[in-house]
């Protein structure tokens, strides 16, 4: 039996519930969003709370006035389904504070939270546990592995809390267990396991009871670098096949950009850019998100969309190039696909093709100022010789 | 005697154990009644078969939860005791800490648990235990054998209330050093709160809970061994037995036979700590 072919058991006998209601619209309706979220952490949030918005005071200020630490800052987002959406930040940016705010381990000081578009704050204390064992699963930095209990009990932990019988729980664990590659382990205790075994084990305890709803709190980061790897391409890979709505924090912009749909950028409680990995690499809003992406490679990020020119004009400039007879490559194609053609067929210039016509060019010089992460300059047409015409010219 | 201090502590408590004593003596009559009875059912069970076939069941429950080692030491222990011609005193202590020790922690482990997840108990609780704690062991025989009269169930009740705070104070602090991330686990799958506590605090606390198990029974040995003084009888009735009469060689056997009754029961509690830890 491949993991392919493994079905959890409990995704066939599922009831209706609240969230099923919004399952016919699910496909408009994200599955996580989160309107205008705060968080002061004090006895005085709530004071605190109106003379950050109102004065803007900042947080040493909060703290030295109010005895209080100002952890999400006005943050709204939201998450398509099936996406994978990465917080990433700096430590104690309140990326862990922001996402306990969806299973609402913490109440926010304000604003809403929608769970499939279900305001979960209107949600009674039975309600929200329900939500949190069948709709929510959620993998801790720290593993967080119940010592006591072998990896079996450990994995059907949350179905456990709900009562399903012990056949049907045990199970739903080893499939759980199977998705994560780690079938015939159940007997064994946590502390028999690597760290990189026991994050296995961790998000086959989140998968266990088939959430719709991934919760990852930097759960490679307590890791070494090649286990994180292997971890992060093995997540992607399930996450292809299960096509979980996942939460996933990170403070490693590598990984938010292997592993996110869409990223964002969290600073001192603020989300200070949301974005495709794309979008955040090329265009950093500030300064802060600059020296982020400075060191990220852009080869497998930008399009040659993003570094080429437009074929209008370049045609216009250099009417004695044969468009037609040039390599040529997709829209979506990135730059390391166009050195590849550049470096293999020895070309100076590319075509980039949408539906068979040509859309615009790439040259040598367009495509090393796209991966040094400096933008494609417009092509001039006044009498003064343009910059770029020995190069995109001439050769 | 206290009649010249300021505040005649004393005589508060005399007088409120004398109340108690003449208007509310049936509870008291009822706990001694029960205590009395368990005693003797424990020793009546441990002298029932033949001293070898004891020997050798204890031995070998010893061996399954600490190993050969304790296993082979409990049964040369016991064996010396029996040779000594003290099996039956040895016995009822057996019997004696057996009870104490129940009672001191059904009373601690709940406490412990209450206060560990409720500040207001905590506060209470915690200058209480502190109260006892450092209250030299024979006060508390007085007000046991003016509620309880001479014999067992004084000794029992003196000693149980004497072994409660070590276990109190371990479970109570095993409970609060559980991991946060722990609890929060329990909190994110759904767990209810006494789910919480009983599938996560507890056994994560249970290395610490079984630590104030043997504390209690090593201060339940200590405790009964001083009940002699109140006609408790067991090995502490042969050391008063010595004392009295000045026979340093009934002093010297009984006293080795409480050394041997120690390890014993230290050995065995200390493997349970270490099972709890696997
Ligand atoms: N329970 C709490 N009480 C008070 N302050 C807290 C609490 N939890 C977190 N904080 C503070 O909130 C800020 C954000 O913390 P956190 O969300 O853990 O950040 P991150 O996960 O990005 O490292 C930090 O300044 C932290 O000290
Ligand atoms: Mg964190």
């Amino acid at each position: 039996m491949t993991a392919e072919t493994k079905v959890l058991p409990l995704n066939s006998t599922k009831p209706a519930t609240l969230m099923d209601q919004h399952a016919a619209k699910s496909e408009q309706v994200p599955a996580i969003e989160c309107r205008h979220v705060w968080k002061i952490y004090g006895k005085n949030e709530q004071r605190a709370h109106q003379a950050v918005k109102t004065e803007n005071i900042s947080k040493e200020a909060c703290l030295a006035e109010y005895g209080c630490v100002i952890g999400v800052v006005d943050a709204s987002f939201s998450v398509n389904q099936g996406e994978i959406f990465c917080i990433m930040g700096l430590s104690g940016s309140g990326k862990s504070t922001l996402m306990r705010h969806v299973n609402r381990l913490i109440e926010p000081t304000d604003g809403q939270i929608l769970i499939n578009g279900t305001d979960i704050g209107t949600l009674s204390t039975p309600e929200m546990r329900a939500l949190r064992a069948k709709k929510i699963g959620m993998v801790f930095q720290n593993m967080a592995l119940l010592p006591h209990r072998n990896v079996r009990d450990n994995v059907a932990f949350g179905l456990e809390v709900r009562k399903v019988p012990k056949k049907e729980r045990h199970a739903a664990a080893e499939n759980a267990l199977a998705l994560v590659h780690l079938d015939g382990w159940g007997d064994r205790f946590p502390r028999e396991l690597s760290g990189g075994m026991q994050q296995r084990v961790g998000l086959a305890r989140a998968l266990a009871s088939d959430p719709d709803i991934l919760l990852m709190d930097e759960p490679f980061s307590a890791l070494d670098p090649l286990i994180r790897r292997q971890l992060q391409d093995q997540f992607l890979e399930l996450s292809q096949k299960l096509k979980k709505t996942t939460l996933f924090i990170t403070h490693d912009l590598d990984e938010a950009i292997r592993i996110g749909a869409h990223i964002a950028i969290m600073k001192d409680g603020v989300l200070v850019q949301i974005g495709t990995p794309e979008e955040i690499v090329t265009n950093p809003t500030d300064e802060y998100v600059a020296d982020f992406v400075a060191g990220i490679s852009r080869l497998h990020l930008v399009s040659a969309t993003t570094v080429m020119y437009p074929a209008v004009d370049f045609l216009r400039k250099f009417p004695e190039v044969a468009a037609e007879q040039l390599p040529s490559v997709g829209p979506d194609d990135d730059l390391d696909t166009l050195v590849e053609i550049m470096t293999d067929v020895e070309a100076n210039r590319v075509a980039v093709r949408a539906d068979g016509k040509i859309i615009g060019i790439v040259t040598r010089r367009s495509l090393l100022r796209g991966i040094q992460g400096k933008p494609t300059e417009k092509i001039q047409f006044d009498a003064a010789q343009p910059q770029d015409a020995q190069a995109a010219g001439g050769a | 005697m206290n009649g010249d201090a300021v505040i005649s502590i004393g005589s508060y408590i005399e007088t409120l154990v004398d109340w108690l004593n003449v208007n509310h003596a049936a509870p008291f009559e009822m706990l001694s009644a029960l205590m009395e009875r368990s005693v003797k059912l424990l020793e009546a069970v441990l002298l029932f078969p033949n001293a070898f076939v004891v020997m050798i069941v204890v031995a070998l429950l010893a061996w399954k939860v600490a190993g050969r080692q304790v296993g082979a030491l409990t049964f040369g222990g016991l064996l010396f005791c029996y040779l000594m011609d003290l099996w039956k005193a040895t016995m009822l202590t057996t019997a004696l800490v057996g009870v104490s020790t129940m009672a001191a922690l059904l009373v601690a482990i709940p406490l412990g648990i209450w206060s560990a997840v409720n500040p207001t108990a905590d506060k209470i609780t915690r200058p209480v235990m502190d109260f006892m704690q450092t209250m030299p062991p024979w006060v508390y025989l007085i007000p046991a054998v003016i509620l309880f009269s001479l014999g067992r169930a004084p000794a029992v009740i003196a000693t149980a209330v004497f072994a409660i705070p070590p276990a109190l104070r371990l479970t109570s602090l095993g409970i609060k050093e559980v991991p946060k991330d722990q609890l929060e686990v329990g909190k994110a799958f759904g767990a209810t709160q006494g789910q919480i506590i009983w599938k996560i605090q507890i056994p994560t606390a249970m290395p610490s809970i079984m630590a104030g198990v043997n504390q209690c029974i090593m201060m339940s040995l200590a405790m009964v061994v001083l009940a002699g003084l109140i006609g408790a009888g067991g090995l502490g009735g042969e050391v008063v037995r010595g004392l009295t009469r000045m026979m340093i060689g009934v002093g010297v056997r009984s006293g080795l036979a409480i050394v041997i009754l120690a390890i014993i029961f230290d050995r065995v509690t200390q493997g349970m700590v270490a099972l709890s830890k696997r």
